[in-house]
């Protein structure tokens, strides 16, 4: 959302149409083959769709999977959200309309009438208020996951049933993407009181579908809210979550077993199932906002020493990588720390001046060995960490090749989710291949994952402390002004690239397959928004 | 002089009455000679990528052709043979020593000691071999030595155990009784040196068979848990992972990608098959005559 246009009335509905045009933008790269929506939405029937986890968790706030917000977001609402079709235009989803003060510091929003729970308990302000409050100053045994987002919240109030105020210390750019995020679910005020814990173990909230069953290992069921708030809606009589295996998928949608699969396929992958389904198959492809990173542990040599990192940064030919394994895996495009094509997004003029995007592999691998031999590790070796699941494995191939033409050699340990996530936490590593994900392109969102440790320990695991980046992230975070606040980014990229405490490797794309009879599900460049199923129908 | 004349006629008079397992022998020693020689008989670096040639069919620069990563197939068959044979060798090696020593001591010893060992033996048995290699080799993770995964001998090694205990113990029961142990116990001979010098050479045959066999069940199992991604990873080349992963993606556009690993599998476990079966028609006098 436009962020120079919020010190004025917005009305969710008005705003659309001035937003329309990076949506449009959006659409150019998207491409939808097969049935699109069509015809009038029709009601019943059951979605079926795979998932490739298992949750940890059945609270949103706690987590940052997609295997609980695939199963989870059908059951709940948020204030706000993004609007179908017109990413990244915000509309209203429990607010029916809002104020934003002229100084930018007070959020007032005016709550649908009539919004019950599953329960059929009233949904109001105080359940509003009480949800944000367990996200930005979470109980004793509750973590909130993204808790700095809401740092620049002062208080929150519920002056009556249906209005509730944010009050801001100081303007947040991103404010209203917070108040869109999927993740910050709303629950029931009451609930939370007696058990603050409740979402983790229970589903009870105010979305389009109740939940019915959950067999770990088989699947998750949920059946329509016939009271939910938007009339008409669900369109489906319910769903049918499978947990199966990315193999296993891929043979189930080709069968027709299942009709979906929202993450997203590799081209190969898309190929065999359109194969499979011939004209009853649908794709939507996107850039995706994901990307690959390798992650330092500046901490400990040899990756203490700037010159050795960027040495490694020098070495990796992304513009190789890219042309050629966005053919044979969900990798695919060139990008700093923001998604390219993303408002925010460097040009590749920009981009070519950055330490190991030059084009120029022979002069980038030269000065790489320059660094290398200046900072006494010509004949380097090191482990990289790396998750036994695809794309990571072809990634630490790629990156393994790259790095034997500077001579670096690299121990590629594939390891179990559980122990890389273990080596991450601990810093138990000299180098780390990990990805990284948002629900929205905002440039807070995105960047906190490379300011410094002390600021961020959960995502900035590079262990550097850098003020000047951290400086750079205020004051974007701080912009209104959208052109200044870009140029902030670029002044943050920058920086980053050229100390390398983390490097970025390539970016994902997603391609979702479906049955073509599936209707009304949105393409988005994140796998996490547009997935509460209220839009979706059957052919 | 006279032993090598003496070593080379046998040779030859196995390979007349043998011809399969000669064959098998030839195949062995040909893939052992590759394995040895990979840089020597390959002209590319297994773990080379290179773009320009990504998904390329069999062809006079590539005979077996190139995966998704433009690597050449024959070089990592070659290399991968390299780690089919260590690895194999390895764990069968250790896995039937250890299964023949505790087969000797039990049927040797008798009594509550055998009864003890066989139950434990038992025990290992009843889990399916694949499983409990599963099972080993994810618990203990990995420890490279040498570029090998230690754990991954000692995980293949571990469920060839109880096997060839089995085997030895039903050997050295019937050895045991025979006069000439008889008449070592009563000349007071210790219980070590009757073990070494009477028990184990006439075990010999079945142990060498067992370890022919179980080199070939060694290699499938390696590539079995390499395969369900337990074993050896990328981008370290390995007839199993080979099969794995994109391979299965695209037995479509690229058959090569899992016709040649799969023969190389195919073809060393048949060679190690025929050479341990005539083995043990070569080396017991009931099967030879």
């Amino acid at each position: 959302m436009a962020l120079d246009t919020r010190n004025e009335t917005i009305h969710s509905m008005t705003r659309r149409t001035a937003l329309l045009l990076p949506a449009l933008a959006l659409g150019s790269h998207a491409l939808a083959q097969g049935a699109g929506p069509s015809g009038k939405p029709q009601r019943g029937g059951i979605l079926s769709y795979a998932v490739t986890a298992e949750p940890p968790t059945y609270d949103l706030h706690q987590t940052a999977t997609f295997a609980v917000m695939h199963r989870l977001s059908p059951h709940y609402s948020t204030l706000l959200a993004y609007e179908p079709g017109q990413y990244p235009n915000i509309i209203g989803d429990l607010a029916q309309s809002w104020t934003i003060s002229p100084d930018l510091l007070t959020y007032t929003f005016k709550l649908h009438p009539n919004i019950k729970f599953h329960d059929g308990t009233p949904l109001t302000a105080e359940d509003v208020r009480v949800s944000y409050e367990r996200l930005r100053n979470p109980p004793k045994g509750v973590s909130s996951f993204r808790q700095p987002s809401f740092a620049q919240i002062k208080s929150i109030e519920a002056p009556d049933p249906l209005t509730i105020v944010f009050r801001m210390v100081k303007v947040d750019a991103s404010i209203m993407d917070t108040f869109a995020s999927p993740w910050n679910s709303i629950f029931s005020a009451e609930k939370l009181k007696a058990d603050p814990t409740y979402p983790v173990k229970t589903v009870m909230g105010s979305g389009p579908f109740k939940f019915v069953e959950h067999v770990a290992g088989s699947h998750w069921v949920g059946e329509r809210f016939n009271d939910y708030f938007k009339t008409g809606k669900p369109y489906l009589d319910g769903f049918r979550a499978i947990t199966m295996t990315p193999s296993a998928m891929v043979n189930a949608m080709a069968g027709k077993q299942i009709m979906a699969e929202f993450r997203g396929f590799t081209p190969n992958e898309r190929d065999r199932i359109v194969k499979a389904l011939g004209p009853d198959a649908q794709t939507h492809e996107s850039p995706w906002m994901l990307h690959m990173l390798m992650n330092f542990n500046c901490e400990k040599k040899p990756f203490d020493d700037p010159r050795v990192r960027k040495a490694v940064s020098l070495a990796i030919d992304r513009w190789g990588g890219s042309a050629n394994l966005s053919k044979v895996s969900q990798l695919g495009s060139i990008g700093g720390l923001v998604r390219p094509g993303s408002k925010w997004a460097a040009s590749e003029a920009e981009m070519v001046q950055w330490p190991g995007y030059g084009r120029d592999m022979a002069a980038n691998r030269a000065e790489a060995k320059r660094l290398l031999k200046e900072a006494g590790y010509e004949n380097l070796s090191f482990a990289l960490i790396n998750r036994n699941q695809q794309p990571y494995i072809t990634a630490g191939v790629f990156i393994i090749d790259q790095l034997r033409q500077i001579g670096v050699k690299v121990e590629d340990k594939q390891v179990e989710i559980a122990a890389w996530y273990s080596a991450q936490t601990s810093g138990n590593f000299e180098a780390l291949l990990d990805s990284f994900t948002q629900f929205s392109d905002d440039p807070t969102n995105v960047l906190v994952k490379y300011i410094s440790t002390d600021r961020a320990p959960d995502v900035a695991i590079q262990r550097a402390i850098d003020r000047e980046l951290d400086s750079l992230f205020d004051r974007q975070a701080e912009m209104v002004d959208p052109v200044e606040r870009k140029k902030l980014v670029r002044q943050f990229e920058n920086r980053l690239l050229d100390q390398a405490y983390a490097i970025p490797i390539l970016w994902w794309q997603r391609i979702v397959v479906m049955e073509s009879r599936v209707q009304g599900w949105t393409m988005s460049p994140t796998h996490m928004i547009y997935q509460d199923l209220a839009d979706i129908w059957l052919k | 002089m006279a032993m090598l004349t003496r070593s080379f006629n046998n040779a030859l008079l196995f390979c007349r009455l043998q011809p399969l397992g000669a064959l098998g022998l030839l195949i062995i020693v040909v893939m052992a000679g590759c394995a040895v020689l990979a840089e020597q008989v390959t002209l590319y670096n297994p773990e080379a990528v290179d773009f320009g040639a990504m998904l390329s069919g069999p062809s006079s620069e590539h005979p077996f052709g190139t995966d998704s990563f433009g690597r050449d197939i024959f070089t990592r068959i070659v290399y991968g043979a390299r780690t089919a044979l260590t690895i194999g060798f390895l764990s069968s090696m250790i896995g039937c020593h250890i299964g023949a020593a505790i087969g000797i001591a039990s049927a040797y010893h008798g009594g509550w000691v055998d009864l003890l060992l066989q139950r434990f033996i038992d025990i290992i048995l009843s889990f399916p071999i694949v499983v409990l290699a599963l099972v080993v080799v994810a618990v203990m993770g990995k420890t490279m030595v040498l570029g090998i995964d230690l754990n991954l001998v000692f995980a293949i090694a571990i469920p060839i155990i109880p096997r060839s205990c089995r085997v030895i113990r039903a050997a050295t029961l019937s050895i045991r009784t025979q006069p000439y142990v008889d008449a070592a116990r009563a000349g007071g001979y210790s219980t070590v040196y009757i073990l070494l010098r009477y028990i184990a050479p006439n075990v010999i045959a079945p142990f060498l068979v067992l370890l022919t066999a179980y080199i070939a069940q060694a290699i499938l199992l390696e590539a079995s848990l390499s395969f369900l991604g337990l074993g050896v990873t990328e981008p370290k080349p390995a007839w199993g992972l080979m099969l794995a992963g994109d391979s299965a993606n695209f037995y479509n556009e690229a058959p090569w990608m899992i016709l040649f690993p799969g023969l190389a599998i195919s073809l060393s476990v048949f060679a190690f098959n025929l050479f341990g079966d005539s083995l043990r028609d070569w080396l017991d006098p009931k099967y030879r005559n």
